[in-house]
This record gives structure tokens, sequence and C-alpha cells, in this order.
């Protein structure tokens, strides 16, 4: 540098005085959404399986002896609505009403519940009768990628209790809206998994 | 008939005294140097009272350059039991002829190959690389630090973690005997029931997850935080190299996650998903594990790429030729790169047509890749060569690597891989590829910026003692290899019975032999540096008269990297900046916002660790109790909202009067 | 036997004396063909090859920093027309190869029947193939002749210049059936069947082997190679029907028991469709054949009354099989009559999976021949040797 001799040209800008803020967390929604991708990769891999297995009986059930249609809608129903209300809770949130935000959070919680239950119960009842994951490759299948979904949505719902608490002790601040930013996206990209749940493993399997 | 699953302990679980290889003499002395090394480590580091120090400057780091320093130094750790492993192939092979068993049971020797292939991909090569993105990349782009520190430590210590698993496989119970990629029904629990491929899916499962972080961590920090005016056809090569790099391992990884998540299933729970029996289709786990595999290839040899670019174009002292073409190059070979996993299976018999077209996307790839290779030819034309050590691996690599891929061409050719596929041929393509590309690449990039890192540069001779044992040896090492595949021999076999086939081995072990010397040698280097380093300091900063960002600040950087954020012109940053009359600010310093240190990475890698280690033992209660554990962590880690703090202005000054001193100093000697 | 034989012998000319270059230097006109392929590949990227090298070395020699009358332009970093030429270069080798790799990958596709025996000399009109069935076990190799009704283990002979087509599967993990002289290789993979189709052009003895390693006896899995003129053929036929030994259902599930380094043996008699019955994954008495399955699952599965059409495993080949989490393994029990079964197992070997074409799930599958189910099941039968 000692060495560089300043040019006739007139000089550029080559640093910035100011310190300019980097708002913390200013790539986070893009992180995520890069991560959200990697685990639609993982979703793709698994519905690949089914695609390639699904028809694999191994002389045992198929989808039409085993899926309960009605269930399964009303299944998608509570996945559906605790979309609708984790928009709300998003809404308030804009809002900033802490209480009102809550209370939409927990509403999106109970109809997470509802909709694990629900499914808990499908495997409990599929498994009494014998319609276990060792039973077939189909049923492997069905159970390993119905079964993500679900702990996928197990794992939402423990992070919006934790979120829950956290919006509780500190209110909507910019970290906390950050979160609740960042869950939303998860808990509608379940609800997309979903849809594609839905329509190829049911719908398609009752008329396959 | 052994009754399989065994019966577990509820304590235990299927871990038994007889677990430990006390019976075979190999390992048994391998443990003794191992743990005699690993107490006189431990004991130094107590003894010095390190451990305050190593803690808190080092393991809880967030800094990036910490961080990538530690993945390489974890790295070359393991390129030494990788290695090791090598040798022990190269020398079995070269004795197990004219009736000889040679040295090494079947059993033994199973998990060797295994381990030999998985170490030296996912915990040398990977770390390496890793390592060196993440301490370049923030500095090229003018940034101080990656976009998400904390987990960027996180994935440094779950890589770490699933490097000790697998080390932990070699003293309690045994590793897989699958080969590297442990295809079923093979990897099943009816044909391999012990806990090897245990290991082999938990290891990687774990450090699957640090790869994948830390993808994810490095496309942002390259997208959102690049200095103003640094767009993205401004960036250097290096950083392209990266992003593309990141964009496979975010892409890629999520389906190896995924299909040993399938395979651990068929393991634990019985389902069929690779099993002969009830549906499962092996095939299935072929295509998905190469679906994976493929952009794994790239992913190590891109970022390699950009080194050799950088390193060119910075020895040649010349601009980089043709930057646009290279750039396309790399973001067409990303692409390729998804589009040609079959051709690791021609022989499963796809069909012609299938067949045909893998073989032509993948000989596709290989134009952006001959591009490059002109690049760099025309970077040095009208140049003015410095042969330090960095180039002279570089023009080691353009010499090697073309042979590499000529046979790499070859053995897309369907037909000819027919005849060539699983032979030597094949393992000598490849390591054609991986060593004079990949590892060649990492020790030019690891002498380029260890001055960078350290502030002193490395020994010159003995990095030639290294660079020249490395090459004569790789040579000596796989030439014989390509001979023997073209004499039919294939892979993974323990024993021979045709004498003629002896010499081949015999040259090739004493290849081994000269890598090893050269490993040797550049361990001494190191050693060397280090002791010498008053003589070899390096306060300018710029030893190689760099072109790009990372050599405008201090070596070592301060922990904020730059006092100001630099503004970009050009693309060869520095140079510019150099040419054009930058002079270093010396006053008006700011605070500067930076990341808290915590423990929380390392504390939450060591509980995978734990649960990895009970699900391969089927120890439930320590399973249940570190999943437990792990969450807990977790959701306590985000009750934590204190993370970031300011560097004070005068620290800022102070450091920068510092470097002022240096310089001065510099200029008067 | 072809224009390439001369480069062929360099290598050999080079090398020292005894090695055997045998995937250059084959004697069956597939992997003769395979090896000029190689060849012609390997000349065509030498091409550009060999100029990159060239130019690495002589640039790095003459722009050297000591070098000070060599021309230096530090800001020279672009020109259209060199990218141009480096861009295209490869580009049209890639076009040449790539021509060469779609004809060449149909033409030997190992599926396709052959049409000649040599360069020039097309499959005589009356001469039919050779049917071997080839069954990579643990870690021994099977073959048998269906035609002449004998099986060796180890050993594979195969008359000169007549078409030989294989028939290959393996009865436990996958591997790969290579015989470097005569043909590439293919893999083994239970539960389905590959195939291979081959000659032998010049008497000969050389080795096959597993080209994919299979587990602890991987080393010891090769077999000896003999290609034999016709009469010297016959004789080994005679050789082999006359061992006492047969190759029943119960000695395959006695020699697909791991065993390593195993010598050559012979069987006088084979039990017919056996072959069909290993593909099927059906010898054991008692379990369903693949075929039966697929043409059940293709129906829609047995219904809820499958779920428990399934018996615990007691003979396998390692161990008795299961999961910590799952539980004991099972297997499927056939519904089938035996009568059925051989029937069902001889008619679907030739397709061992639905060729049914794939359709809208709303359509009717295409017409199906149903199998003759009981209406009921019938009480799981015991398999034969609790």
């Amino acid at each position: 540098m000692s060495t560089a001799t300043t040019t006739a040209t007139e000089r550029p800008v080559f640093y910035e005085v100011e310190e300019h803020a980097h708002p913390e967390g200013s790539s986070t929604a893009l992180g995520f959404w890069i991560y959200l991708m990697s685990d639609c990769l993982i979703f793709a891999c698994l519905f690949a399986v089914y695609g390639v297995l699904g028809s694999n009986y191994a002389a045992g059930p198929g989808p039409k002896d085993l899926f309960e249609l009605p269930l399964v809608a009303l299944n998608t129903t509570m996945l559906l609505l605790s979309s609708i209300t984790y928009g709300f809770a998003m809404l308030t949130m804009e809002k900033n009403r802490v209480r009102q935000t809550q209370i939409w959070l927990a509403i999106t919680g109970l109809f997470g519940l509802a909709f694990l239950g629900i499914e808990l119960h499908e495997f409990h009842t599929l498994i009494e009768m014998g319609a276990t994951p060792q039973r077939s490759a189909f049923l492997s299948a069905f159970f390993t990628l119905v079964g993500t979904h679900g702990l996928h949505v197990t794992f939402g719902t423990i992070w919006l209790v934790t979120l829950m608490v956290q919006v509780g002790r500190r209110g909507l601040i910019a970290s906390n809206r950050r979160r609740l930013m960042c869950l939303s996206m998860f808990w509608h990209f379940l609800d997309v998994i979903w849809i594609g749940v839905f329509t190829f493993v049911y719908l398609m399997g009752m008329l396959r | 008939m052994t009754e399989y699953p065994v019966p577990t302990s509820p304590i235990f679980g299927r871990l038994t005294l007889d677990a430990l290889p006390l019976h075979e003499p190999i390992v048994v002395v391998t443990f003794l140097v191992v743990a005699m090394g690993g107490i006189a480590v431990l004991g130094a580091i107590t003894y010095f009272r390190l451990w305050g120090y190593l803690w808190k400057e080092w393991f809880t780091s967030v800094d990036h350059k910490k961080i990538g320093i530690m993945y390489m130094v974890l790295g070359i750790i393991m390129l030494l039991r990788g290695f090791a492993d090598a040798i022990m192939m190269r020398a079995q092979q070269a004795i197990a002829f004219n009736g000889s068993e040679g040295y090494l049971p079947a059993h033994h020797y199973d998990q060797i190959f295994t381990a030999h292939g998985m170490i030296m991909i996912f915990f040398v090569a990977m770390p390496l690389v890793t390592g060196l993105m993440n301490f370049v990349v923030p500095l090229q782009i003018g940034a101080r630090d990656v976009s998400f520190p904390f987990l960027n430590n996180f994935s440094f210590w779950m890589t770490t973690c699933g490097a000790v698993l697998v080390m932990a496989s070699l003293f309690i119970g045994e590793f897989a005997k699958t080969g590297w990629l442990a295809y079923p029904p093979l990897s099943g629990i009816g044909y391999s029931p012990d806990p090897g491929v245990d290991y082999y899916i938990w290891a990687l499962q774990i450090a699957g997850v640090g790869t994948l972080l830390s993808g994810v961590n490095l496309i942002c920090t390259i997208v959102k935080m690049r200095a103003p005016g640094m767009t993205m056809m401004k960036m250097p090569v290096f950083t392209w190299t990266a992003l593309c790099t990141n964009v496979l391992i975010v892409a890629a990884f999520p389906v190896l996650t995924a299909v040993l998540v399938l395979l651990s299933l068929d393991r634990y729970v019985g389902t069929n998903f690779f099993t002969n029996d009830f549906g499962g289709n092996p095939m299935m786990y072929v295509n998905l594990i190469w679906i994976w595999g493929h952009p794994e290839v790239y992913i190590l040899i891109l970022p390699v790429f950009g080194i050799f670019s950088e390193v060119t174009s910075t020895f040649s002292g010349k601009k980089l030729f043709g930057y646009t073409s290279m750039v396309y190059a790399t973001v067409v070979i990303t692409i390729l790169s998804y589009l040609v996993w079959l051709h690791h299976f021609f022989t499963m018999g796809s069909g012609a047509s299938v067949n045909s077209f893998f073989g032509i996307t993948t000989m596709i790839i290989s134009i952006p890749t001959g591009a490059k290779m002109f690049n760099w030819l025309f970077t040095m034309y009208r140049g003015r060569i410095r042969f330090e050590l960095p180039m002279m691996w570089t023009i080691a690599f353009m010499l090697t690597f073309v042979i590499g891929g000529m046979t790499g061409v070859l053995l897309a050719v369907p037909p000819a891989d027919f005849v060539l596929h699983n032979s030597l041929f094949l393992v000598a393509h490849f390591h054609n590829v991986i060593i004079g590309g990949v590892v060649f690449g990492l020790f030019a990039g690891m002498a380029y910026w260890f001055p960078k890192a350290f502030g002193f540069r490395l020994n010159e001779f003995w990095g030639k003692c290294s660079f020249w044992f490395w090459v004569v040896g790789f040579y000596f090492a796989f030439m014989p290899l390509y001979v023997l595949g073209l004499m039919g021999v294939t892979r993974r076999l323990r024993v021979f019975d045709d004498p003629s086939l002896h010499i081949w081995f015999i040259l090739a072990a004493f290849g081994a032999f000269l890598i090893a010397l050269g490993i040797a040698c550049f361990l001494v280097q190191i050693f060397v540096s280090i002791r010498d380093r008053e003589k070899l300091r390096d306060v300018t900063g710029d030893p190689w008269n760099g072109r790009t960002l990372e050599w405008a600040t201090s070596s070592p950087p301060p922990d904020y990297n730059f006092a100001f954020t630099p503004v970009i012109h050009d693309g060869d940053a520095w140079a510019d900046m150099k040419s054009r009359g930058y002079t270093r600010p010396l006053e008006g310093f700011r605070p500067i916002h930076m990341p808290k240190n915590t423990g929380a990475g390392i504390i939450l890698a060591g509980i995978c660790l734990v649960l990895g280690f009970a699900l391969v033992w089927y120890i439930w209660w320590l399973a249940a109790l570190s999943f437990v554990a792990l969450l807990v962590v977790a959701i306590g880690h985000t009750f934590d909202y204190n993370r970031d703090f300011f560097i004070p202005a005068d620290e800022v000054a102070r450091c920068e009067a510092e470097r002022t001193r240096l310089l001065a100093g510099q200029v008067q000697a | 036997m072809s224009r390439f034989r001369p480069i062929a012998v360099l290598p050999l000319l080079l090398a020292l004396g005894g090695c055997n270059f045998v995937v250059l230097d084959p004697t069956g006109d597939i992997a003769a063909q395979q090896r000029d392929l190689l060849v012609v590949s390997t000349l065509l990227m030498l091409l550009i090859i060999l100029p990159v090298m060239a130019l690495t070395v002589f640039f790095a020699w003459k722009y050297r920093q000591s070098n000070t009358t060599a021309r230096y332009e530090p800001d020279w970093h672009h020109s259209t027309q060199l990218e141009l030429v480096i861009w295209a270069a490869p580009l049209l080798i890639i076009i040449c190869l790539g021509a060469l790799t779609w004809m060449g990958t149909h033409l030997l596709d190992p599926y396709r029947p052959l049409d000649r025996i040599a360069a020039d000399t097309p499959v005589p009109a009356d001469v039919k193939p050779l049917e071997i069935q080839v069954v990579a076990l643990d870690w021994k190799w099977l073959f048998i002749y269906p035609e002449q009704g004998v099986a060796t283990v180890n050993q594979l002979a195969v008359p000169v210049d007549r078409p030989v087509s294989f028939r290959i599967t393996s009865s436990s993990v996958m591997n790969a059936f290579y015989v470097p002289t005569l043909a590439g290789m293919i893999y083994a993979m239970p539960g389905m069947e590959t195939k291979l189709h081959a000659v032998a052009n010049a008497p000969g003895e050389s080795r096959g082997f597993s080209a994919n390693y299979s587990g602890a006896g991987f080393s010891g899995m090769f077999f000896g190679f003999k290609a034999l003129p016709a009469a010297e053929f016959d004789a080994w036929l005679a050789e082999n029907r006359a061992s006492a030994e047969g190759l029943t259902k119960a000695a395959y599930l006695e020699l697909e028991k791991p065993s390593e380094n195993v010598p050559v043996r012979r069987f006088g008699t084979v039990e017919p469709a056996l072959f069909n019955a290993v593909v099927n994954m059906c010898v054991d008495t008692g379990k369903m054949c693949m075929a039966e399955m697929t043409a059940i699952d293709a129906r829609g599965g047995l219904g809820l009354a499958g779920i428990h059409n399934v018996l615990p495993l007691t003979y396998d080949k390692y161990a008795r099989r299961g999961t910590v989490l799952g539980g004991k393994a099972g297997y499927v029990v056939g519904v089938c009559s035996p009568e059925e079964l051989a029937q069902r197992t001889v008619s679907a070997a030739t397709s061992p999976r639905s060729l049914a074409p794939v359709k809208g799930a709303g359509l009717a599958l295409p017409g199906f021949t149903p199998i003759s189910l009981p209406a009921a099941p019938a009480g799981p039968r015991a398999p034969s040797n609790i």
C-alpha cells in the first residue's frame, strides 16, 4: 500500500464511513425458506418412495381396505383451519395485540393437536387390525410419509407452545415477531405438504 | 445359529464386553496408541491450563475464521485415520498372494474399506472444503461473519460428533462391512445384523445435519451479506463456487437424510423399503443414494475449482481469463450434476435408452469442465507465473485432473462401463479426480490462505517435499490400478491367486508409502512453520500480492474482519483498490456489532452424539433421555435473547493502530 | 478379429511379461466390441487432452516469472473468439462421443439378442442361443443348463461360436456377473432377473467372478470359465450328467447356505422350473411366489383377510431374522395350490413383473387373467422345514 501511487482520476469511495446497521436476523427469512425447501426435498423423496412402493401390498390390504376418507377429510379440515387461525394470529401480531395473538396461537395449537389426535387414532386402528408398517412395502411407505408429516406437526406444536411462552414473557418484540413469522412459514408449509398427502395418498389411493 | 435380534439388556442394550475387540491385536495396538496420544494431549492441555482458553476462544466461538480453522484441524486429523485405513488395504493387497491370506481377515478388511471411503469423503474432504469456505467466503465478500454465527458453531460440532461416532466404532463394536454406500440388502438387518451399519447410519445422520445447516448458512451469507457494490457478477470465483456448492448441499443432503432414515427404519422397525420380501425394492436405495452421491462429488470439486481460479490468477499476476464463462460453467455443472446419477449403475439393467441418456448427460458435464481448464490455461498465458507452493499444486492438478476427467468420460460410455464398472480402473478414476482434484486443491488452498489465517507463511522446503511425495506417490499408487482394472481386477478383493498381478499391487503399495511420506512432510511443514513463525511472519496481510478482498485486511484478520465495510467497484476488488490508490482509513472508527460466543452448539451436538451411540447399541433409556435433553437444551437456548454485543470504537482503534505500526515497520525494513 | 487388435497389444508390450490385459484382449465378440468402443473413446479424448497437457507445461514454462522476455499483459482477460473455441472444442468431441455412445449402448445392450457371432459372421438361422441360468449364491455361482438338465457350481462352460443367453438372479444380496473375456458385467439381484447375451469366439479357459462386493466370502466368489469346441462341450455336458447328485429344491436350499471358496460341483439332474422358483423367491415351499404376489397386488391385494396371511420365518440363510422394534420376521404364505403354483411360476418367469401399461388411476386396468383364488384363503400351510 505504501507503494501505491495516487492516480490522477478522482478517487473512488473504497469503504463506508458510517456503520450501516445489519439488523439482527435480516437473513433469517431467506435462511428459513432455504431450510424449508430442503425439508420439502425430504418429503419429495418420501413421496417418490410411496410412488414406487405404493402398490406393493405383498398380498395384503390396499388403500381401499384401510383408509377411512371421512376421517381423513375431518383431519384435513383441522389442519386447514389451523392454518387460517395462524393467519389471524399473524394479522393480530401486525396490529401489536399480544393477547389476541396469544389466543389465536392457542386455537391454532388446539387444531394441531386435534389433527395429531385423529392421525394417531387412525394409526392405532390400522395397527390394531394388523396393518402394521412391517406388513408390506405399501404400508411402510404410507406410515413413513404420513408419520413424518405428523412428526413435523408435533415439533411445530412444541415450537408453538414455546413461542407462546416467549411472547408471554417479552411481548411482541422484533425477535419474537421474526420467530412467529418463521413458524408461520413452517406451519403453512406443512399444510401444503398435507394437501399433497391427502391427494396423492388418500384420494388417489381410494381411486386406485 | 445365532438368533437375531440379539437379546438386549435394559441397561446396556446389546452392548456387552464382547463388543470390545480385545481379540484383534491390530485394533488393540491402535487403541493403545490412540489412547496414549489422547492422554498426552489432554494432559498437556491440562498442564498448560488451556481448557479455559480453548473453551472460551475456540469451542464456543462463533467467529467464522476460528470455526473454519477447527474444520481444517478436524479434516487433517481424520485424514490420518482415513489414510491409515488406505495403507492397511494396500499392504493387505500387496501381501495376499500365492496362497497367503494376508494379515487382515475378511471381518476386519471389509470394515477398513468401508471406513476408508466413508471417512475420506465425509470427514476429510467435507470438513476441509467447508472449513476453507467458512474461513474465506465472509472475508472475500467483505462481511463480518456469516448470517447465522451460532448455527455455524453448531454445524461444526455436529460434523465433529459424527466423526467421533465413527472413531468410537473402532474400539467399541465394529464398523459397517458393506462398502461405503451400504447397498441393501447387504446392509439390511438380515445380512448385517451387527452394529456396524448402525454406526454408519447415525454418524452420517449427525454429520449430515451439520453439513446441511452450514449449507443454508453460507448461501444466506453470500446472498445477503456481500459488501456494497459487489454484484453477483463481481463476486470472486471462489465465492461463486462456494455458492453453487452450498446450493448443491442443500439440494442433495436431504435425499441422504431421507434414504438413511428409510434404511434405519428397515433395520430397527422391520419396514420393507429395501428388503427382498414384502414388496421392498433394493434398487430404489441405489437410485436414491446416488441422487445424493453424485452431486456430492461436485460439492467437493466445485470449491476446489474456485481455489484454483484464485491461485492461478494471483500467481500469474493477471485477471482471471473468462470470468463470465467460468461462472456459467460452474452454474451449468451445478445443474447437470443432478442429471447423471444413473451412470453409477449402468450395469443394473436399466435399458439402452436410459443408459445412453445418462451417459451423454455425464459427458456433457465435461464441456464446462473443459472450458474451465482452458480458462486457467489462458490465465497463465501472458502472465508472470510465480511458482510458489499453491501454484505448483495447481499445475500438478491441471496435468493430473485431465487424466481423471478422461477416464471419467470413458466410464460414462455405458458399453465401456460394462467392462470397467466396479473394477480397479474405476477406483483409480475416482482417486484420480479426488486426489488429483480435491486434495491437490485443498493443499493449494491451505498453502494459499494459511498466511491469512495465522499471519505467517508455511515453510517452503517441507511444503515442496510434501508436494513431490504426494504427486509422485499418487502416480505410483493409482496408475497401477488403471492397469489392473484393464486386467479385469475388481475392487474390494482381499486375496488374489494370479501371480502376474502381484507386481502392480506392490507398486501401488509403494505409491501409498510415498503418499504417507507426503503426509508426514505436511505435518513437519506445519510444525516447522509454527516453530519458525517469526521468520515467516507476514505483516502486510497481503503476502502474495492478492487480488480479492480477504487480502485487504490484516493477517490474521481482527475479530470484526474489516474496520469499515469495504465498497466494491471491480471483480478483483483488492487489486482494483491497490491500483487506484486506496489508503487505509486511520480514524473515525465506530463500535462494531458482533455476535456473542455460546456453548449451546457444542452441548447440543454432544447430546446428539450420546443419542446416536444409544441408538446404535439399543440403549433405549439413554436414547430417550438424550432426546428429551436435546429438546430441552434447544428450547432453552431460544430463551437466550442476549446474543450480541458491540466491540467498542476504542478497541477497534487500538487494533487498527497496532496494524499501522506493523505496516510502518515493514516499510522501513 | 478387429482393426484395434494392434492397439490392444501395445500395453502388453510395455508391461511385464505374463500380464493378461483381458479387458483389452478378450475372446468374445461382445467384449471385443466393448473394448473397441473403449479404445475409440480414449483416442477421441486424447485429441483434446494431449494438447491441454502440452499447453499447460508450455505456458507454465514460457510465462515463468524469471522469463522477463515473455509478454506480460496483466489486464488481458477476455477474448470472444477464444471463448468460442474453448467451448466448441470439447462440445464437438462430446457430440462425436455422444453419437458413438448412443449407437454403442443400443447395439451392445446386454438384453439384446445377438445378431452376429463375429464382426462379419451373422448368427446362422438354425442356431438357437444356448440358455444358461445363473444364480449368485453366498458365495459361489450356480449355473443351470435347463435344456440339458445339468447344473454346476463355480464352473461355466459354453460352446464356441454359439450365442449364449444368460438369465441371471441372486439368492440374497446384490452381485455382478462378470466374465471379462466374454462380455461386460450385469448385476445379479434377488427377486429380479437380468439378462446377458454373449458369444465366445475362441476356445480357452479364463475365469469369471462377482464384480459387486457381497460380503465376507466375496474374494473367493469366482468360477472357471471354459469356451469349448462343440464336441468338447458335449463331453463336458456328459461329464456333468454322470454326476449322481441331483439339484432338487431341497438340495438347492442346502446349497444356498453361505459357504466360501467352494470347489466345483456337478449336478446330473435339475428339478424343472427351479430357476423360476429362485427368481420368484419361493423355493421354500409355502412361501408366496413373487409372480403370484404381483398378480394379487395388481388386483388390489387380498384385502383385510390378507393381513394375517403371514407366518413367522424360521428358516433363513444366516439366522432367524427380525428387528429389535419390529419383532420377528415373517413370510407371506402362498395361496395357490402346488399345481397352480408350478404353472404360475413357469408362465410368469418370462415377465415376473406386471407389464400392464401405467394408466390413470380412474381408468380400469387392462384385461387381466385372474388366477383361480380359493373363495376364502385356505388356512396357511406350514412351511416344510419347521
